[in-house]
């Protein structure tokens, strides 16, 4: 029998006030009169009028949700690529290695990844800026992408790609046609990961960002770098806002198409 | 072998090749050159309109020098250990902090599970910057935590702990508990809750069921996330940055100051090469327990 002892209650109710008072007392405080970060002064939202007046802020923002918009978008492409390959590609030349920088990435330190990206620029001569910010994003978020898809890839049931081959389709079309729409959850939330990360990096953008390519968490980090800032606050309110929103509706959605995917296969079933 | 099936082998292989297998490379190579007041800083580079002999006399000019220097100079390994021992002590404190929720998780009601997983996924997709960014205003002297303490009466003076390793540990815990906790509560929650029955049927007490049972259980899932929060946290830069005081040595920062503020390249080269050997053998490890795992559940 699991019971929920009062111990086990007081670690939750603690560890959920651990992970989640941070953010709470960050998101009351982007709403307060002073510029004192920490001293309660009055309700107010003049920061956020602030931070709209702010035009670098808001510059910066537009180049990270392009930077993120592209780099996600490649890495998914390449991603689900890498995984089809390393779980339906058979043996090739060099597939450990294939397997290796796939993998390796994941754990790598960001500041080697971001020193090393940035000599390669400067040593085949390509000028920093918004590209290399896409070209390095694309690079570490593949492997996440990759192992995300590859998961589904692996649990799901080859049969049913035979079954479209025997019938005569290509293998093109057995993958769009049957594989694609089976793993489509997959490389969406893969997507959103890919997202998700080149949003949030500053690491690997400050080495390889030319100076007329400041993203959202370089802008942040140099501000923060000089103490709490209402400002920062009422910016970092609204990016929590829009994450919170973004993964509750996005499992509720997942949550929804599991068990449609449920009914149909049982009605297939039966 | 059809051209399709290399196109989609080739274009994501070629990819990684160039944008991770070369870097690297290129990083090794920068490591062996010498410091030099030009651009790019350093010397020599393989200059390949010469031909054979300039290759031979680029590979010539070689050398470890930087990595003798490494160990000369005491600032380097220090900060190597230095980061060894921040990301051992803030990786027993994540596990503290991380086990009982784990285990108030598997132990929580059925329906409950889904939503308490959410909770703890949540704050992964939040930018890591606000996260490690919101403990600033609690930390400081001026800080909610000192507020706190002092109203209650605890303390009459503020303590000091932003800007030391202490802010460094609570940074990282905050930040890294959520890969602690998951493959905690991944084993936890496949354990076979009558085997502890069966031990305080047999008149074992509950307390020695978990030690003797429980925790032996869940060791692969309390080894995968000690290495989860240990690998990344040797490299950690942000935290130590934000938080951390100036006497703070963590390598992330040595080598982005190397970098950036010296400009010394072949130096912040050699730093990260070592940093990699020494991140092989953790990550050896946490493979080696992940294979274990795979096979304990076949």
């Amino acid at each position: 029998m699991r019971r929920l002892t009062w111990f086990n209650t007081t670690s939750l109710a603690l560890g959920f006030a651990f992970l989640y008072l941070p953010m709470v007392i960050l998101i009351i405080f982007s709403f307060n009169e002073s510029r004192l970060v920490t001293v309660w002064a009055g309700f107010s939202t003049k920061w956020y009028g602030e931070l709209l007046q702010n035009q670098a802020f808001l510059d910066a923002a537009l180049v990270t949700l392009k930077v993120g918009v592209a780099s996600s978008t490649i890495a998914t492409v390449l991603g689900t690529m890498a995984a089809y390959v390393l779980v339906r590609g058979g043996r090739f030349f060099g597939r450990t290695l294939f397997s290796g920088m796939i993998y390796a990435p994941l754990v790598m330190p960001e500041v080697i990844t971001g020193l090393s990206l940035l000599l390669l620029f400067i040593s085949i001569g390509l000028d920093r800026g918004m590209f290399t910010i896409v070209l390095a994003h694309a690079t570490f978020s593949m492997c996440y992408v990759s192992v995300v898809v590859s998961s589904r890839l692996v649990s799901f049931d080859k049969s049913l790609e035979e079954a479209a081959l025997d019938l005569g389709s290509s293998a093109f079309e057995a993958f769009r046609l049957v594989t694609l729409p089976i793993i489509a959850p997959a490389v969406v939330s893969g997507w959103l990961l890919a997202l998700t990360l080149s949003l949030d990096d500053l690491v690997i953008a400050s080495f390889v960002a030319g100076p007329s390519s400041t993203t959202l968490p370089i802008k942040i980090f140099s501000s923060v770098r000089l103490g709490v800032s209402p400002e920062i606050n009422a910016l970092s309110t609204i990016l929590i806002l829009i994450v919170a929103v973004g993964t509750i509706s996005a499992s509720l959605v997942t949550k929804r198409a599991v068990k449609r995917r449920q009914a149909e296969e049982q009605m297939a079933a039966g | 072998m059809n051209l399709r099936r290399f196109s989609l082998i080739s274009v994501p292989y070629l990819w990684l090749f160039l944008l991770f297998l070369v870097p690297f490379g290129i990083v090794f190579k920068i490591s062996l050159s010498d410091y030099a007041i030009s651009i790019p800083p350093y010397t020599p580079t393989l200059d390949l309109a010469t031909g054979w002999a300039g290759f031979k006399t680029f590979l010539s000019e070689l050398d470890f020098e930087n990595y003798v220097f490494l160990t000369d100079d005491d600032l380097y390994w220090k900060a190597y250990l230095s980061s060894l021992k921040i990301a051992s002590i803030a990786t027993a404190l994540t596990l503290l902090v991380s086990f009982p929720i784990a285990y108030g998780m598997a132990n929580a009601p059925d329906e409950w599970r889904p939503t308490l997983m959410m909770l703890v996924i949540l704050p992964f997709w939040t930018s890591f910057l606000i996260r490690v960014y919101s403990w600033m205003g609690i930390l400081s002297q001026e800080g909610f935590l000192n507020q706190f303490l002092m109203g209650i009466g605890l303390i009459s003076e503020p303590l000091i702990i932003l800007n030391t390793n202490w802010a460094v540990y609570i940074g990282i815990v905050y930040t890294y508990c959520p890969f602690m906790i998951l493959p905690i509560y991944a084993t936890l929650e496949k354990l076979d809750t009558s085997l502890n029955e069966a031990a305080v049927d047999l008149g074992c007490s509950r307390t020695s069921a978990f030690w003797l049972i429980t925790m032996p259980l869940a060791r692969p899932g309390i080894i995968a996330g000690c290495f989860l929060v240990f690998i990344p946290a040797l490299g950690e830069f942000v935290i130590p940055s934000l938080l951390g005081g100036s006497r703070t040595l963590m390598i992330g920062k040595v080598l982005y100051e190397e970098f950036f503020a010296n400009r010394d390249w072949p130096v912040a080269s050699a730093v990260a090469v070592v940093l990699l050997l020494i991140l092989i053998v953790p990550i050896v490890m946490y493979q080696r327990n992940q294979q274990k795992m795979m096979e304990a559940e076949q």
